[in-house]
């Protein structure tokens, strides 16, 4: 659990398009590290890289390379599935799977990885992933309702919960709060915080309050312009990036100048 | 304002025809309906002696229902595949080329696929029969010994099968390609393979529209007419034995085949039977949408 991920030298491309280019960086365990940036400068396209789901799309790949605890995820005998077994991920809208029961959607993950699993084991897995992702406490006497019966705000802690129940060795998060009011916005964020003892966990957001508030290390990435591909421009400690950053650029973006 | 009018007026019309139809059947049944089982048989010559109406549908719905039956778990499960194959794996032209062909096969007269199933199919499908009767004989239907020409149920099914193949693909095809982006990602961000996809994201998403297709499928193997007339030796009994022929006839195929012949009491006669499968239609329409609505709750629309 909780590994480190290094990144070095990644071009991203879909088709003859370069999206992101020359981006290197480390990702620490057991920390919050925020990517943030304008629309369009490529942070979720790096942030998809990091368990292949960009390679959803036909012709994304990517040069360079990515390593999690020194292992290349690239390699030639990598599977990407069990990639993604171990690098789980959030999405920006709640994607519980509306078909099935929150019980269901929890151990969905667990059901592809291990087939067989009683049925006591799996209201054990059920009961720790709800309790890790704040929502045991609200869903405990409806397991057995749909998914999307939940609120925004629920079914995203669902999906959190989703994603811990495999025990992944890092967390993705894409924009994980952009749906949600407030005070969902504030649930989720206090459960990262909790989440970042036991995992390592990425997020984008385009909130920079929500970097400040949440994260350790802090990576702005900027686009010269449209049709340019992204940069990381700057990382550094999130203190550092929202007081006293080395680059314009970024400081021009933090203060409001631009983006 | 126009176009609510339009609309309605479009729901309107398709009430008053259905009603006009039901309307007509009854009227023109009636006669049929009112007249004594003893006389009956004596005024329609192909109605035996001692029976009543019922007992003359019976076994003719029996037939009908058996040959949806059959063309159905035929058709469903290949159309399932064929419609996986075009949304999910296959490569993009490949897929548009084999969608058309799909397409295309509706667009074939169903006297075409009778003149197809008595020409072509039914030598090919003897040995196989025989076979099915040989080994697998000990299975009521399949028991033998099987018939020569197979001018049998299961080869009506098999043609209906492939009658309904295209109806049934389109409609899955739409529905798969339809599942949002974002469950298909939540299945593959947690470490899914294509098809553990397919079965957590895609198959539960189309279910409803699974069974809406299959069901218009049904719909039309229930009214198929030329293509079981050409193939099927009838026979009037209620019989699981699918491999022998004489044994049963579908509804369509029978008013088509007695239709000519007919006059008087025997038309009236040939219409309730028009009656009885209209009413079988409206009833597997009406079960359909049930087993659709029940799960609601559970469905992708909230």
């Amino acid at each position: 659990m909780a590994k480190r991920l290094d990144i070095s030298d990644l071009n991203i491309y879909y088709g003859d398009f370069l999206a992101v280019e020359g981006v290197s960086m480390a990702v620490e365990p057991r920390a919050v590290t925020a990517f943030i940036g304008p629309s369009g400068c490529g942070k979720s396209t790096v942030l998809r890289s990091l368990n292949r789901m960009h390679e959803v799309i036909p012709g994304a790949y990517i040069e360079g390379k990515i390593a999690l605890d020194g292992e290349d995820l690239y390699g030639r005998d990598v599977d990407p599935v069990r990639v993604r077994r171990s690098i789980g991920m959030v999405f920006q809208r709640p994607n519980p799977f509306p078909t099935m029961s929150i019980h269901a959607n929890v151990i969905a993950g667990m059901k592809l990885n291990n087939q067989r699993m009683s049925k006591a084991q799996a209201d054990e897995v059920v009961e720790t992933s709800l309790r890790g992702a704040n929502l045991w406490s609200e869903v405990k006497d409806r397991l057995n309702k749909p998914g999307s019966s939940l609120s925004g705000g629920q079914q995203q802690r669902l999906c959190i919960a989703r994603a811990i129940a495999v025990q992944p060795d890092v967390l993705l998060m894409d924009e994980p709060c952009s749906a949600l009011d407030p005070i969902s916005t504030l649930a989720i964020e206090d459960l990262i915080g909790k989440l970042k003892q036991d995992y390592t966990i990425v997020i984008v957001t385009h909130n920079m309050q929500q970097a400040a508030r949440v994260s350790d290390q802090t990576a702005f990435f900027n686009l010269a312009g449209v049709g340019q591909p992204g940069k990381l421009i700057e990382m550094d400690a999130t203190e550092k990036i929202f007081s006293n950053p080395n680059q314009k650029a970024t400081e021009d973006y933090i203060s409001g100048r631009f983006g | 304002m126009i176009f609510s009018g339009a609309a309605k007026g479009a729901g309107v019309l398709i009430l008053a025809i259905l009603a006009a139809v039901a309307i007509f059947l009854l009227v023109n049944a009636w006669p049929a309906i009112s007249t004594p089982t003893d006389e009956l048989s004596e005024s329609v010559h192909w109605i035996k002696e001692g029976d009543s109406l019922l007992d003359y549908v019976g076994p003719l719905v029996f037939g009908t229902v058996l040959a949806a039956l059959i063309a159905l778990i035929i058709a469903t499960p290949v159309a399932i595949a064929v419609a996986l194959f075009i949304s999910h794996y296959a490569p993009r032209k490949l897929a548009q080329i084999f969608g058309y062909v799909i397409d295309l096969l509706a667009a074939i007269p169903s006297v075409v696929y009778g003149l197809w199933g008595a020409l072509w199919l039914m030598p090919q499908m003897f040995p196989v029969f025989e076979w099915l009767s040989e080994y697998l004989g000990f299975i009521p239907i399949f028991q033998g010994p099987a018939a020569s020409p197979p001018r049998t149920i299961l080869t009506a099914g098999i043609v209906l099968a492939v009658m309904i193949l295209p109806i049934i693909t389109a409609v899955s095809r739409e529905v798969f390609l339809q599942t949002p982006t974002l469950h298909r990602e939540a299945a593959l961000a947690l470490g899914a393979t294509r098809w553990e996809m397919i079965r957590m994201a895609v198959l539960p998403f189309g279910r409803s529209g699974i069974i809406s297709a299959a069901m218009l499928g049904l719909g039309r193997a229930l009214g198929e007419t030329m293509a079981v007339a050409m193939v099927l030796s009838p026979g009037f009994v209620y019989s699981f034995f699918i491999l022998q022929a004489g044994q049963q006839q579908n509804i369509a195929a029978n008013i088509a085949l007695k239709f000519p012949e007919s006059s008087g009491l025997g038309v009236n006669v040939l219409i309730f039977t028009g009656l009885v499968l209209f009413a079988i239609t409206l009833l597997v329409n009406m079960i359909a949408r049930w087993i659709v609505s029940r799960r609601a709750e559970f469905s992708g629309a909230n």
